[in-house]
């Protein structure tokens, strides 16, 4: 593991919003393939962090390099950017007014130009790899929390990206809903795809996580491998949040 | 005051016979019936005080007639489909504007939104009477433009101002979320736009969109002062021919009510067909 070449460069980046210091001097590094997962309290800077990949939020200094490409404010370069990155939100935000195949498809038909059968032959692939094949005709509404959040898996990895990303994808649903969302992220992880993702699930962490990233006020505190970070990390905050969150 | 576990299980204390007499349905259209039917026999008795000859007789002729040729619609008809295109002309150019306007303002740039408030002030400023006579009087001439063309573009840039705002609350109704998750698959802004934002939009739209629809037929009313043969100005030239103001000026006041109350029942129901479909 970890021989292969990084995907994903971040180098001293700071973010502020007004005179709030929401990244201080952050360093990351993603290979190809890695797994990361990154944990730490709410309001620590992981979910701003993972959203300056996308340039869904801008750093304000340092740089971040994306699979060769530096993530800057160049509006057709963040474009190309982002078809390479999958997002999954916490909300899902998939598009109500769209069914779900239509959710599926309007990506690479209106983005990457595809041809509307072959859009659709594949987002029928998708949805049968996040086990929903029967939905592809009802609308976002119709679908439980669960569901909808396979969607919304289902539609990043229709843009066939290089890299997903998730943001708390399991914070929104009920409990009884949360596994079957995990047991696809797991499929995914199979699959090679190269995935960061924000989440307190430590089961699912423990199960695919190759690198364990710890966030506090905005800085990365710590990261390590997971049989390290879960027995034995180097910082005693990282000891008490994980002793916080394991307990129940 | 009783303590609260001798109420339990009591009914809710039922309303007065008073109360009840006044809230049943009978009484309620009696009441209704009663105060229009005063303020018909008011105005009748006025109008008779004043010695006005009534002749309602004459007044279909001006709505349908039959000759030879066989049924044909009245001037008034033709007064109406003159309002109807020139309020739907003007409606269309309007939402042009306001949507450039609102773009505009959602733009973040600084000029965008300068050139955005500007012309909004500018507008919501100048009384609709002053904007024709600006358009008819001072642009007319520069630009060679006629009366109708003066007419259309002052109701659209009127109400422009008032559909830009609509159209940028409709926008900006559309959760943050749908932006993200837009862009998050690479679309361009006007991608997302026109694929994502605005299909969404068009439900928080359309209620007051049709209140904009309605109060611009009204306002265009007003271009009958520089003469384009609209409804009001056919009404005016019929009263002028005939001497029936009140009759004309009330079959002109229904024509209208009639028109904007066909709209907003037709557009209530394509909002509940609407949200079904979502």
């Amino acid at each position: 593991m970890n021989q292969q070449t990084p995907i994903i460069e971040v180098a001293n980046i700071d973010k502020f919003y007004g005179n709030f210091h929401a990244l201080k001097d952050v360093d990351l590094t993603v290979r190809q393939g890695e797994k990361v997962v990154i944990c730490g309290p709410s309001g620590s800077g992981k979910s701003t962090l993972i959203r300056c990949f996308n340039g869904l939020e801008w750093h304000n200094s340092g740089r971040i390099v994306i699979d060769e490409i530096e993530v800057h404010q160049n509006a057709k370069r963040i474009r190309e950017l982002r078809q390479e990155v999958g997002m999954v939100f916490q909300q899902f935000n998939l598009f109500p007014h769209l069914t779900v195949l239509e959710n599926l498809t309007i990506g690479p038909m209106k983005v990457r130009k595809i041809a509307q059968a072959q859009a659709e032959e594949t987002a029928r692939g998708y949805l049968d790899r996040v086990h929903i094949p029967e939905q592809a005709d009802k609308y976002p509404a119709q679908l439980s929390g669960g569901q909808q959040q396979r969607v919304a898996i289902a539609r990043s990895l229709c843009m066939e990206p290089r890299i997903m990303l998730f943001d708390e994808p399991t914070s929104a649903l009920d409990p009884e809903m949360i596994n079957e969302v995990l047991d696809v992220m797991v499929e995914l992880a199979e699959t090679g795809m190269t995935m960061v993702v924000v989440t307190h699930e430590m089961g699912f962490a423990r199960k695919v996580a190759d690198t364990m990233v710890f966030m506090e006020e905005g800085r990365i505190v710590e990261v390590s491998p997971p049989n390290k970070f879960f027995t034995d990390p180097d910082s005693d905050r990282c000891r008490l949040f994980l002793n916080q969150i394991l307990e129940h | 005051m009783q303590d609260a576990t001798a109420l339990k299980g009591q009914p809710l204390s039922s309303p007065s016979p008073v109360q009840r007499f006044f809230e049943s349905t009978f009484v309620s259209v009696l009441i209704y019936a009663i105060v229009i039917g005063l303020i018909c026999y008011g105005s009748y008795a006025g109008a008779q005080n004043m010695g006005y000859n009534w002749q309602w007789h004459r007044v279909p002729q001006y709505l349908y007639s039959f000759t030879d040729d066989g049924f044909q619609l009245g001037e008034i008809f033709y007064g109406l489909g003159t309002t109807i295109v020139l309020s739907l002309t003007s409606f269309l150019l309007a939402t042009l504007i306001g949507l450039i306007i609102a773009l505009l303002r959602l733009s973040g740039l600084v000029i965008g939104s300068a050139v955005a408030v500007g012309f909004l002030e500018f507008v919501r400023n100048i009384p609709l009477l002053v904007l024709l006579y600006l358009f008819y009087y001072v642009l007319g001439p520069i630009f060679k433009f006629d009366r109708y063309t003066a007419s259309v573009l002052t109701l659209a840039v009127f109400h422009s101002a008032l559909i830009s705002e609509i159209l940028r609350a409709g926008i900006n109704a559309v959760p943050k979320g749908q932006w993200e998750a837009s862009k998050s698959i690479g679309m361009s802004s006007g991608q997302s736009y026109r694929y994502i934002i605005l299909p969404q939009s068009v439900r928080f739209m359309l209620p007051p969109m049709t209140g904009e629809v309605v109060h611009l037929i009204k306002s265009s009313a007003i271009v009958s002062v520089i003469a384009v043969a609209e409804l009001t100005t056919i009404g005016r030239n019929i009263i002028s021919d005939t001497f029936m103001s009140f009759e004309i000026w009330f079959t002109v006041a229904l024509v209208y009510m009639a028109v904007t109350l066909i709209l907003s029942i037709g557009v209530s129901h394509l909002e509940k067909k609407y949200i079904v479909d979502q």
